[in-house]
């Protein structure tokens, strides 16, 4: 009896998809949101939400659609980013529309504009609109690799990005800091976008230039130093990054391209000395910035201790109020609709939107959200590492890497752990542009991590084979 | 690339841990501290988010509650003749926060005290809303609604107590405030509060507790008192060796004597006319020392008279010289009580020496009028002997016979008193205080009331005239009332 053996190493044995699971935890992303609107519907008006069932219906569908798509079309994709991201998104909006219920917010609105209108139907278009996004970029971009193509066209891109809010007629000042456009009757915020495409163009150029950036340097006090043509790009990202705080006033957009910059900067090269530099960089602008920019010295201020000027200064009145509302959580919460985080104002449901989670649903509850957007970044790092080729790697870390500095930067502001930077949290902050680039970086990560996952092409039949079989006496 | 990406993965990790712990610290650790801050709003919103438990008086409540719209707080107090009881319930305001019972019983009143866990527990299961417990006070009604008509439109306060018990019948503050008008935190509110605030008359202020007025000649009495514990006098009616002019020891100034008849008078007589130098001797030869003794034991210096609310100290000076003893053992110089404090000392004298504890909260009660706590009450001291004590009865009944308390006379009662006019501010520029004290006692000879008023307005110039002209008579409705209201 003879066994033929195939002797070439990799396998064609499959990977299970894990569709089948995407899905089951969809269904829970979707219905715990569901179980969330009544409650909070309940404990507001004593009646369950009239929208909750086109609420379910939608929020079911649209996680329907992409997880359809994503089986067709990125069928080896990790299956926790999706349903992470939709859960986020539908408790959200379930957040949002609570503070809509908030007569103090109301007549905050009346006094302030003459009207009232609620955020939170505008916040579901968005999220439609979003998805329709994510299952377009999973559609159009079969593989990432081509986006390496568009590497100095996506620099041009987003210093176009950045730079469009400060053109004037276009830009529009909201509340001091200068970071959105609006276009048509829609504000824009150009830096959510931006932080997409900037992470290409590092990639992009990292990739090419990394041997260039970790060998060819001289060592300088223990410091491995480049050379200057290849430090220009780097100081011109710096210099960006501060120009971006100077002009728009707006310290978390610039504090993220940077980190952003110095982590991919780190991963290229695998130099730590990349790290202190980064790190030397940040301190200088910070100390320039903080010494010239007087609102970033109140945010300072405020931070050291919000009730040492907290009937003087907004900034610590905001920040005093979010960290009473932490802390008037407790351990459980009040529940949904019970707590009073809508006094901190007219940023209760985009910057602080996280203090309402900290008073209604406790601590319990913020460790939950911390831990979902935890492992969002878990799998986005696992998707670097999974990669097979170092563009993927870069990206994925980099989107990752700026998805958890944003959390860090935003959370930790809020709760007063670091000064407040002024960016919203991922899916759960009312505003389009923060819902629709977050789910254009979820299926970026989605399309990267089924490349990675994806088994290798079955090798072609060798010829050869035929011939070298070894035929074994029985 | 996949050692230094598993580096940022920690550094990922450790941006995750350094949130977890810092919410930690903020909802587990600082939590309490953080909830209860006096810039946390939600400490008054949840002040406001209940109806209020009631303020009590002889089984009615002097308080209420009121749904207010367009507000944080959903709650706003009302009070019934709210300047007739302002004076014992103080405010409960949204935007000014809340001063005296509705302070000081605001755990109570809010339901949020510990004693009403059940309630609250049992509420939950049974969708009931929650509701504040309520305050029963000790007050009457008909005593304190004469003793406001009577000061009327005069500056003035009224302090009753049974003698028996300690039990506070009567506390009136002239002019008085609605604390209606400033109970939500409206523009109105907020106009009505300041007005108040600066009011000249100063309306906010309860004279009856916590304003110190000099006694005058009602303080007498206690001179009295301290010269027979201390054993300088034995016979009220012997005369004493008070000479005309009675000179103040070391110096060169004269006792000034509105009566006449003082030389050698005896301590009866003398208290009857009201002679300065008879008791300006007696407080000299008692001493400084035991006259602050004997002061203190009728509350003088005692700066933790709590009613609950607490009355502000009485003083009897402990460091002044030998003419300043002898001028405060007359009620001036440095000497200053509270109308709470004179009430308290006629109190001992009507009770025969055993001084009652005040108090202005009978019970505290659940929602449903259950008992959660009730007041007993206590003995304070025995500033006098029931033996003294009678002499001293004997002396003000004589007082209010014959002397210069006429006007407090009562049918087919008997009823002791002293008067007073206490000179006031520099040379004696300023407006006098008239004063009365007295008690009324029941055919068995034990004292249902004893009252101290005072009045700030007086105009008269002659000692004893006004305390006898303008205290006495609201002192004598005061009485009359309790009386009635013992009776029915």
């Amino acid at each position: 009896m003879s066994v033929v053996t195939n002797t070439t190493t990799i396998g064609a044995i499959e990977l299970p998809s894990r569709r089948n699971t995407e899905l089951l935890l969809l269904a829970f992303a979707v219905v715990i949101p569901i179980f969330a609107y009544a409650n909070a519907g309940l404990s507001i008006h004593g009646k369950l939400p009239p929208g909750m069932l086109t609420y379910g219906l939608g929020l079911g569908v649209l996680a329907g659609i992409a997880h359809l798509v994503v089986r067709r079309y990125a069928k080896y994709a990790d299956p926790l980013l999706l349903p992470i991201a939709t859960l986020l998104n539908g408790l959200g909006l379930v957040l949002i529309w609570r503070l809509d219920q908030s007569e103090r917010l109301q007549n905050l609105a009346k006094r302030s504009f003459g009207a009232f209108s609620e955020s939170a139907p505008r916040q579901m278009m968005y999220t439609g609109l979003a998805i329709a996004l994510f299952a377009g970029v999973l559609l159009v971009l079969k593989d990432h690799r081509v986006l390496q193509r568009f590497t100095y066209i996506s620099m041009a891109a987003s210093l176009v990005l950045l730079i469009l809010p400060v053109i004037p007629g276009l830009g529009a000042d909201v509340f001091g800091a200068k970071i959105w456009i609006s276009v048509g009757g829609f504000s824009i915020q150009p830096g959510e976008f931006a932080k997409i495409v900037i992470a290409v163009f590092f990639a992009g150029y990292l990739m090419v230039k990394r041997d260039a950036l970790a060998l060819a340097s001289r060592r300088f006090m223990g410091l491995y130093l480049p050379r200057g043509r290849d430090l220009g790009p780097i100081l011109m990202i710096w210099a960006m990054s501060l120009l971006v705080l100077v002009f728009e006033n707006d310290l978390g957009t610039s504090l993220l391209f940077f980190g952003m910059f110095v982590i991919m900067l780190y991963v290229a090269t695998e130099r730590t000395s990349w790290i202190v530099i980064g790190l030397l960089m940040s301190v200088g602008g910070a100390t320039v910035v903080g010494a010239t920019a007087s609102h970033v010295k109140a945010r300072v201020t405020a931070w050291l201790d919000p009730f040492a000027c907290y009937t003087k200064s907004g900034a610590c009145e905001q920040v005093g109020q979010s960290i009473m509302s932490f802390g008037s959580g407790g351990v459980l919460g009040t529940g949904w609709g019970q707590g009073n985080s809508d006094l901190i104002g007219f940023a209760a449901n985009s910057d602080f939107i996280f203090a309402t989670v900290g008073e209604e649903l406790g601590l319990a509850g913020v460790m939950a959200f911390l831990l979902l957007y935890g492992l969002i970044i878990e799998r986005g790092v696992r998707t670097a590492l999974a990669a097979r080729d170092p563009f993927g790697k870069l990206f994925a870390i980099g989107l990752s890497g700026a998805f958890a500095l944003q959390i860090f930067v935003v959370a930790g502001g809020v709760m007063g752990l670091i000064p407040l930077t002024g960016m919203t949290m991922p899916f759960l902050a009312s505003g389009g542009s923060s819902v629709l680039a977050n789910w254009i970086l979820i299926a970026i990560l989605i399309r990267i991590s089924d490349t990675a996952r994806r088994p290798a092409p079955a090798p072609a039949p060798s010829p050869d084979s035929e011939m070298t079989q070894v035929v074994r006496p029985s | 690339m996949n050692k230094p990406l598993r580096r940022i993965s920690i550094f990922c990790g450790l941006l995750v841990l350094a949130l977890l712990v810092r919410t930690n610290w903020l909802q587990y650790v600082k939590a309490e501290d953080l909830s209860t801050r006096k810039e946390n709003r939600r400490v008054q919103i949840a002040q406001y988010a209940t109806e209020r438990g009631n303020i009590i008086v002889e089984g009615k409540p002097i308080t209420g509650s009121a749904v207010t719209d367009g507000s944080d707080y959903k709650y706003k107090r009302t009070y019934l003749d709210g300047p007739l009881w302002s004076p014992v319930t103080g405010y409960a305001s949204q935007a000014f926060g809340s001063t005296q019972l509705e302070s000081l019983e605001d755990q109570i009143l809010t339901g949020n005290d510990d004693r009403l866990f059940f309630d609250r527990t049992i509420g939950m299961f049974t969708g009931e809303k929650k509701q504040g417990g309520n305050v029963v006070t000790t007050l009457n009604a008909a005593a304190q609604k004469a003793a406001f008509d009577k000061l009327g439109e005069k500056k003035g306060a009224v302090a009753a107590i049974d003698p028996r018990t300690g039990a506070i019948l009567a506390l009136v503050s002239t002019p008085s405030y609605d604390p209606s008008v400033f109970a939500g935190n409206s523009k109105n509110d907020e106009k009505a509060w300041v007005e108040l605030k600066d009011s000249e008359d100063k309306k906010l202020v309860n004279r009856a507790l916590r304003e110190t007025y000099p006694p005058g000649s009602t303080f007498k009495v206690v001179t009295a008192a301290a010269a027979l514990e201390n054993g300088i006098v034995t016979d009220i009616n012997a005369p004493t060796d008070t000479p005309e002019p009675y000179i103040l020891p070391g110096t060169q100034t004269p006792m000034e004597n509105h009566a006449s008849g003082c030389e050698k008078a005896s301590l009866n007589e003398a208290l009857r006319v009201s002679c300065n130098s008879v008791f300006a001797n007696m407080g000299n030869k008692v001493g400084r020392d035991n006259m602050v003794k004997t002061a203190e034991k009728f509350g003088f210096n005692n700066d933790k008279i709590d009613t609950p609310v607490r009355a502000f100290a009485s003083v009897y000076d402990k460091t002044m010289s030998k003419d300043g003893n002898a001028l405060s053992s007359i009620g001036q110089f440095n000497t200053a009580a509270t109308p709470l404090q004179m009430a308290m000392v006629t109190a001992a004298i009507a009770n025969d020496g055993k001084l009652m504890k005040p108090y202005m909260v009978d019970q505290l009660t659940s929602p449903n009028v259950d008992l959660i706590e009730k007041h007993e009450p206590q003995e304070m001291g025995r500033p006098v002997s029931a033996e003294n004590a009678k002499k001293i009865q004997e002396m003000m009944v004589n007082v209010v016979e014959k002397g210069t308390g006429t006007t407090a006379r009562i049918k087919n009662t008997v009823v002791g008193g002293k008067t007073g006019t206490a000179q006031h501010g520099e040379g004696n520029k300023k407006r006098p205080y008239a004063w009365f004290i007295s008690y009324a006692e029941n055919p068995d000879g034990s004292s249902p009331v004893a009252v101290a008023v005072v009045i700030e307005d007086s105009s008269a110039d002659r000692e004893d005239i006004s305390g006898a002209g303008l205290a006495a008579p609201v002192a004598k409705a005061v009485m009359e009332a309790v009386l009635k209201s013992n009776k029915g």
